[in-house]
């Protein structure tokens, strides 16, 4: 106070040298280089400016030199202003992680009667006794779902095919909703079902509990009844009849549609977005085939390289932001859940792509036998006769036993990126997670090898794309961004009347 | 629009604050009241008013309250105003019933000193002017939809600043507050923890930032460590709850990172309730620093364009003040807001030919002389 004159700007430059923030980096393009900070905001450099920069060279009025100020990726002064907000957006990003286990995965039953050659454990059989779960299972695992310290809880169902024990997802819901209620939390439900089974019962309890509903959609009848056979090869024509019965009692938006990839699929990709669009579907999750369960049986049958399923998601990509373009609604999950890791400073709940990994300590599942296993690959591991990812069961162990215990302790030792090989390094980490089953699954070892694993192969490839996309073009950016928000495309893209 | 004026006064030996009367009340209502009296004939009872207000020349009658004549042009006063009257004679308008844009000017003086400030602070001790802010709250209509608070910096105020915003949450719990300050005293977690405590049910502060990087922040605000205690202390008001938004003013010295800057506020803000980016009004400090701050805004509606865009698809709600249609990019438009005060608000001769005038938000007064050579009347053809 007291100042009559003012100070012309150089009197508020720094005096020092610049430092380095911590930052990854990487040969994005022959010409750029790409800088991703410890909190995932990322920034190009010319070969020649980044340089400049780590040889401690940059001019301090260059714009190059105020961008990666402005970015938190060097410093040059005393002030704690930059860790401060560093710090901040480190724990924004990591806030997924408070709460621990918010997703509680029941396997009420595990009878099925498709027989999908891609699924990973369901049964074909009528022995409830053997391969449903009991009224006891069910109230034990709810025991240790209501130890879980998260404020919010989520129950999905899952099956095989939970609605052949819909009993038991009856009682679970009215239980836990009695729970959460008792202990001020939130609760709410999602069931997993390929709709063949549902009545207008189920669906009004569906809805009176506000349920909804993740149903599997693989594309045109010839693909989907190819992908998931059942007696009189009908899966297409139930799918649909459930899903517009479903829609008709939850809510059109209370049901959503998953896909799974065959070999079959990645021949006709226009083909099974179109069919998405014409169910009036507003997002699509393209999913490639998990190497568990059956579909390592019929690998050589249904399968794929992971390079013809990059090339597929690729092209079929490039075909939904052009019905994008021309304002239809629809978003690629997977391309989703990685922009808002890429744009935003949030963080995503998505289990499957966490550092440290989401296994259990993001979600549990309770399997129909009282076996609790820290994912759902881990129970089809299991399935395959691997107990390795097992971690305990809902008779016989404390949560204690089950959430602290040794096999929880090693999937979290062996799934921060953030000091595995290959992945401390790399610049994508801030935008990836890590899948320690998945590498026991194929490398048989959690941290992995990833040069040659599938899992980085595959997120390495999207994330670069997903990037490249961003900075290419404006209409993209704005369908990108809608997408981040679950805005729908046509309000940012919409012109601007005079 | 005139809110002064200076009238003749007997009687009167102290400052008063009371509240406008145009019509004779019950002996009960007038203890806070000025009776404005613009009739020639006498008022039936003259007793018991703060003071009398005239237009006219001293009157014949003797008048048993104190007594302000020969006040000149008083017809932009109406009931429930509030006004400040001198014993010299000066009448100063500090609240009017009918505006949406009232303020509480909560001291002179600050603790920064911008190049382009329109309220150049002055190094005065006014600290005692909290209790003429606390009468004016008391005598201001329950039912005012907003209130200002602006400075100078009003948190300089420190225990006493938290006492008025306290006092508008007990007297005014209908009227939605929106605090004018750099934020730098929120640096300091506890004053904020405090803010936060009073919890306002409809307070907004408004923060200006000028740039991603420190040193064109601190040149602007010409403060050393302003940035770092603003940006800190925008944070800790997040932490306690209270509702920021974040002020842009673009000139010369602020226009070209304005892109950078809009990354930066998404990046490190998202929790912020709305963004301004505004015209430079051409007042106060802006005279003296004219060649470092003017643009044509003409000449940065790319940067501002980006700039927008950003905040836009990064989710924050983000509008252009101050801004006329005619310069700004058409893909602008649904940004713009009619931001000005009303009575500094005015609208060029040419503007009489613009199909667009009524959805423009038109000029500062001060931009009378200067401003954007674009402006031209837009005609839309169908």
């Amino acid at each position: 106070m007291g100042q009559t004159e003012f100070q012309p700007s150089a009197y508020y430059e720094p005096s020092g040298r610049y430092r380095l923030l911590p930052f990854r980096f990487m040969q994005f393009s022959d010409t750029q280089r790409l800088l991703v900070n410890e909190v995932g905001e990322h920034l190009f450099l010319t070969n020649a400016d980044f340089n400049e920069f780590v040889a401690f060279r940059l001019d301090r009025r260059s714009d190059v030199y105020l961008d990666l100020k402005g970015k938190h990726f060097l410093f040059d002064s005393e002030s704690t202003a930059p860790f401060e907000l560093l710090a901040l957006k480190y724990r924004t990003k990591k806030a997924h992680l408070s709460g621990f286990t918010k997703l509680h995965i029941f396997v009420v039953s595990l009878r099925c009667e498709h027989s999908c050659h891609y699924c990973q454990v369901s049964r074909v059989s009528t022995d409830r006794a053997l391969y449903d779960m009991s009224s006891e299972t069910a109230s034990r695992a709810l025991d240790l779902v209501f130890r879980s310290p998260a404020e919010s809880i989520k129950i999905e169902f899952q099956g095989g095919e939970p609605l052949l024990n819909f009993d038991r997802i009856k009682q679970i819901v009215q239980e836990a909703e009695r729970r959460a209620i008792a202990t001020g939390r939130s609760v709410e439900f999602v069931v997993t079902t390929n709709l063949a089974l549902v009545t207008e019962e189920i669906l009004e309890f569906l809805r009176d509990h506000a349920i909804v509903v993740s149903t599997s959609l693989d594309g045109p009848e010839f693909i989907h009844n190819a992908n998931r056979p059942r007696p009189g090869n009908n899966s297409y024509q139930l799918t649909i009849e459930g899903l517009n019965r479903s829609r008709a009692v939850l809510g059109f938006d209370r049901v959503s549609a998953i896909m799974t990839a065959t070999g079959l699929s990645l021949q006709h990709p226009r083909e099974i977005v179109d069919e998405y669009v014409k169910q009036g579907f507003e997002s699509i999750f393209l999913r490639n085939l998990s190497p568990y369960g059956f579909a390592v049986k019929t690998q050589r049958r249904i399968g794929y390289s992971i390079d013809e399923f990059l090339e597929f998601y690729k092209v079929t990509l490039e075909y939904i932001l052009e019905l994008n373009r021309k304002g239809i609604n629809l978003v690629e999950t997977y391309a989703q859940i990685l922009l808002t890791r890429i744009l935003t400073p949030f963080s995503t709940g998505y289990v499957d792509l966490q550092s440290p990994s989401g296994a259990g300590i993001g979600a549990a599942v309770y399997n129909y036998d009282g076996n609790v296993y820290a994912s759902d690959e881990s129970r089809m591991l299991a399935e395959m006769g691997d107990e390795q990812f097992r971690l305990g069961n809902v008779h016989s162990d404390t949560y204690e036993q089950i959430f602290g215990g040794h096999s929880i302790r090693a999937i979290v030792r062996s799934s921060c990126v953030e000091s595995l090989p290959g992945c401390s390094d790399c610049a994508f980490q801030s935008f990836c997670g890590a899948d320690p089953i998945f590498n026991y699954a194929t490398q048989g070892d959690m941290i992995g090898h990833q040069p040659t694993s599938e899992f980085h192969k595959k997120n390495f490839f999207i994330i670069k794309h997903l990037l490249s996309l961003y900075h290419s073009d404006a209409t993209i950016r704005k369908i990108f961004w809608a997408w981040v928000h679950n805005v729908h495309v046509g309000e940012f893209l919409r012109e601007v009347a005079a | 629009m005139k809110l002064h004026g200076i009238g003749r006064a007997t009687g009167l030996k102290e400052p008063i604050i009371g509240r406008v009367l145009t019509e004779e009340a019950p002996a009960e209502l007038r203890q806070d009241s000025v009776l404005v009296w613009k009739q020639l004939n006498q008022p039936s009872d003259t007793s018991g008013y703060l003071a009398l207000l005239l237009p006219n020349a001293a009157p014949r009658w003797l008048s048993l309250s104190p007594l302000i004549h020969s006040a000149k042009s008083l017809d932009y006063l109406s009931d429930g105003d509030v006004i400040y009257v001198s014993p010299n004679g000066f009448v100063r308008t500090l609240y009017r019933k009918n505006s949406t844009s009232n303020f509480l000017l909560a001291t002179d003086q600050c603790n920064s000193f911008c190049l382009m400030c329109s309220q150049p602070p002055r190094e005065v001790n006014d600290f005692d002017r909290i209790s003429e802010h606390l009468r004016l709250i008391d005598l201001m209509d329950p039912e005012t939809r907003e209130l200002g608070i602006t400075g100078g910096e009003p948190t300089l105020f420190k225990d006493e600043f938290l006492r008025l915003i306290r006092y508008c949450k007990d007297r005014l719990p209908n009227t939605a507050l929106h605090v004018l300050t750099n934020g730098r005293l929120f640096y300091y977690r506890e004053f904020a923890c405090k803010l936060g405590e009073i919890e306002h049910p409809d307070i907004m502060l408004g923060i200006p930032l000028y740039s991603d990087v420190d040193s064109e922040h601190d040149y602007v605000v010409q403060a050393k460590e302003a940035f770092e205690e603003t940006v800190l202390g925008i944070h800790n008001l997040a932490r306690y709850g209270v509702p920021v938004e974040i002020r842009v003013v673009i000139h010369k010295q602020t226009y070209r990172r304005l892109p950078m800057l809009a990354e930066f506020i998404a990046r490190n803000f998202p929790f912020a309730a709305h963004v301004a980016l505004m015209g430079l009004e051409m007042f106060g400090f802006v005279h003296r620093n004219f060649d470092e701050l003017w643009i044509d805004a003409h000449d940065y509606q790319s940067e501002l364009l980006k700039a927008t865009e950003t905040l836009f698809l990064s989710g924050l709600n983000t509008s252009i003040y101050n801004h006329q249609l005619c310069v700004l990019d058409r893909q602008l438009w649904p940004f713009a807001r009619k931001s000005i005060s009303d009575w500094k608000n005015i609208y060029l001769d040419i503007c009489q030919k613009c199909d667009v005038r009524d959805d423009c938000g038109g000029l500062f007064q001060s931009a009378a002389k200067k401003h954007s050579q674009h402006i031209s009347p837009i005609r839309i053809t169908n």
